[in-house]
């Protein structure tokens, strides 16, 4: 058990106020000449170590530790549709094997559906020691039940130390589920993922609302899961062979039920998505007003680009959340960005900073968009820009 | 039908950032705001009210002063709130959260369907709908795009999925998290902000629960831990120009052919 401790004896009014200010979360106020820690606390221990000597305490007692040899291997949950397989998993099976290798883990991919042992196959061509099926009729489409139920059943049997899971739309149903089943940490969106040699999971991501990297790590449980967005890792070069092996798994198909009937199942249709761009024009919130949008299209279709935009323009209502780049947008890997007015939040750098060519226009020399930008151009877009697109008509 | 709404109370700005040389948290006193994506779950839960009739109450998990977005709801059109609010709950990370929100629940009575927003700015995780609905040993479906029919006791949704939408029946008591513009949230009205400012708002605490077991909550209660914070990476690889925007934008055209992109 953690707890802050108060040394009221120890504190006078000028260290309240000290405290008082301090905190950056309005979590320490001042009662009847004593201090108090409300609800707001987050533990970030700021008063304990910056705060007046001997006043707050942190005071920690022993946490039950596990044995962490128990667990072994770092397995990735296989995304897919009807047998599909989503491309984010083989980026994050590129990543497990780079983790295991660092303690010498294997590498499992776990694949729940109805009808999939001959899309397995595909799995074995990316250097996958161990594949385990879970093909059951009542796994056919996404229900978030059985498939929480297969996924324990893998847990249980395997023990793998880490599970990495996609950040897709069933990868964010599903992992919170088991690990509240498991009653473990799961860290969502990693950004980059290392192993210690005690096998923790190093996992990092933007946090805080802020322009703060996080480094999150889960020591006292087991398994560690973390999810990762597509596009965000590299998925290895598949090789011509096949090695590992496919291991069918039988389970008791009692807890495969579910309170949820799947009635119909669309394909959307397919448009041209700011993902898959081979060049993007993103703009923020440096454009003045919503027509100065045309400028950008202009400069896009000039270039053969796809037009992206920040958080507050979509906010605001001048492009379409879909176009949206970002932590809470879509990752995507050009090979040429040019953010227009862009301050390059961590939270939007998160979904382009692996672009092979960034250029930034941003009149603000102290921009963070200049840390990431290959080619960082100090100036007004609206100087900048038109010029350009006269420069390019030109080549037309 | 009985509905209950996840709200959460977030920072109105991201205005926080990190001293370099400290490595010190630097949050200003921001204002507070409900998290924008709990104000379409809060929409739906009142569609489907006026539809079928039943009361919208909201939980909130969050320090005193987030009372403040359950008032929000009540000028909305909710008819009760609960605030789960003690020290001990200082410091939870997505599990601690999903946990306590899941024991006030509990403590709630009858309970047809729970609405969670995707997402919430902060926190920014979206897992704590599917985890509250793990410990309530309830169904869930996330990014719900749209509510199609309201039965009895079951709801016909439509989900996002990657590359198709499903439609899916889901049978009560359960939880879906929804997605951004399901409906249009509407504004919070004077009329009920005058009716409803004497409304009381629950207050629960750690020993309003079944469980009151100190290590399942806060801080103690979540197996993630923060080891360290840093600014993000700077890429060292860089050209810097500046100069008048006709010169930037000849020099960027230039760079443009050498890499041959035009
Ligand atoms: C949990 C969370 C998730 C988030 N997710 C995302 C996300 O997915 N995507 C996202 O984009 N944001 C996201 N944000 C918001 C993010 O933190 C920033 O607020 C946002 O990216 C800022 O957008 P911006 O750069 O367009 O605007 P600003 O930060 O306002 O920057 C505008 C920039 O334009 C420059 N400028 C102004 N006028 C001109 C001019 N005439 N010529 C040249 N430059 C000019 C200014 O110098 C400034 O740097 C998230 C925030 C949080 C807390
Ligand atoms: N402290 C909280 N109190 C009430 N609801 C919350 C809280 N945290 C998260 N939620 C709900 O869970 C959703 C997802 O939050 P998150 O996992 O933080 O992105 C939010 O949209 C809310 O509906």
């Amino acid at each position: 058990m953690s707890r802050l401790i108060v040394n009221q004896e120890a504190v006078n009014a000028l260290q309240i106020n000290e405290l008082v200010k301090l905190c950056p979360f309005g979590a320490i106020e001042e009662k009847g000449g004593k201090i108090e820690v409300n609800a707001a606390c987050k533990m970030c221990k700021l008063c304990v170590k910056k705060g007046p000597a001997g006043v707050m305490k942190f005071v920690e007692d022993e946490v039950p530790t596990i044995d962490k040899s128990l667990w072994k291997g770092v397995a990735v949950y296989v995304d897919h549709v009807d047998g599909d397989i989503h491309p984010v998993t083989f980026e994050l099976i590129g990543k497990a094997k780079e983790l295991a290798a660092k303690v010498n883990y294997p590498v499992y991919a776990v694949f729940v559906g109805h009808n999939i042992a001959d899309k397995a196959q595909e799995l074995l061509h990316y250097g996958v020691d161990e594949v385990f099926i879970y093909d059951f009729a009542e796994l056919k489409d996404f229900r978030i039940e059985p498939y929480t139920a297969a996924m324990e059943e893998f847990i249980k049997k395997v023990k793998p130390s880490t599970l990495l899971v996609g950040a897709t739309t069933i990868g964010r149903s599903l992992a919170p589920r088991v690990a509240a089943r498991f009653k473990t940490g799961l860290t969502a969106d990693c950004t980059i993922l290392d192993m210690k040699d005690n096998t923790d999971l190093v996992q990092i991501r933007p946090a805080f609302g802020g322009n703060i990297m996080a480094q999150i790590i889960n020591p006292d449980h087991r398994p560690q899961l973390a999810t990762v967005r597509y596009k965000i890792m590299n998925a290895p070069e598949r090789l011509p062979e096949r090695k590992g092996k496919i291991t069918p798994c039988s389970m008791n198909t009692d807890t495969l039920h579910s309170a949820i009937t799947v009635l119909q199942v669309t394909k959307k249709e397919v448009e041209a998505s700011i993902s898959d761009a081979e060049v993007i024009v993103a703009v923020g919130r440096g454009i003045k007003s919503e027509k100065d949008v045309a400028m950008i299209k202009e400069l896009a279709e000039l270039l053969g680009a796809q037009v992206a935009a920040t958080r507050p323009l979509i906010e605001a209502g001048w492009a379409d959340a879909k176009r949206q780049i970002g932590l809470s947008g879509r990752t995507v890997k050009p090979k040429l960005i040019i953010t227009c007015g862009i301050s390059g939040a961590v939270q939007f750098t998160a979904g382009m900073n692996q672009a092979d060519r960034i250029v930034a226009i941003n009149q603000d020399p102290r921009a963070a968009i200049f840390n990431v930008a290959h080619y960082g151009i100090v100036g007004d877009i609206y100087e900048v820009i038109p010029h350009l697109i006269n420069n390019l008509k030109e080549k037309h | 039908m009985e509905i209950l709404v996840c709200v959460k109370q977030v920072p109105e700005t991201s205005k926080v950032e990190v001293d370099p040389v400290t490595g010190v948290l630097k949050r200003d006193g921001v204002d507070s705001k409900m998290n924008p994506y709990d104000l379409y779950a809060l929409e739906t839960a009142l569609r489907i009210k006026e539809e079928v009739g039943g009361t919208v109450k909201v939980i909130s998990m969050g320090p005193p002063q987030a009372a403040e977005v359950i008032k929000e709801a009540y000028m909305m059109g909710a008819d009760a709130g609960v605030l789960l609010s003690d020290r001990k709950f200082a410091g939870s990370d997505v599990l601690a959260t999903a946990y306590t929100l899941s024991q006030g629940v509990r403590k709630m009575g009858n309970i047809d369907l729970i609405l969670c927003g995707k997402q919430t700015t902060d926190g920014d995780t979206a897992q704590v709908g599917p985890e509250m609905a793990e410990y309530l040993a309830m169904p869930h479906i996330a990014n719900v795009i749209k509510i199609e029919k309201i039965k009895d006791a079951s709801l016909i949704v439509e989900m996002d999925m990657p590359h198709m939408v499903e439609v899916a029946e889901i049978q009560c008591p359960c939880l879906l998290t929804v997605e951004k513009d399901i409906y249009q949230p509407r504004l919070p009205s004077y009329k009920k902000k005058l009716s409803t400012k004497d409304w009381d708002i629950s207050m629960f605490s750690l020993h309003d629960f079944a469980d009151q077991n100190e290590k399942n909550y806060g801080l103690n209660g979540s197996p993630t831990q923060v080891e360290r914070i840093f600014p993000p990476a700077v890429n060292i690889d860089k050209e810097i120009w500046t100069g008048a925007g006709v010169e930037l934008a000849d020099k960027l055209t230039s760079k443009l052919k050498e890499l041959k992109f035009v």
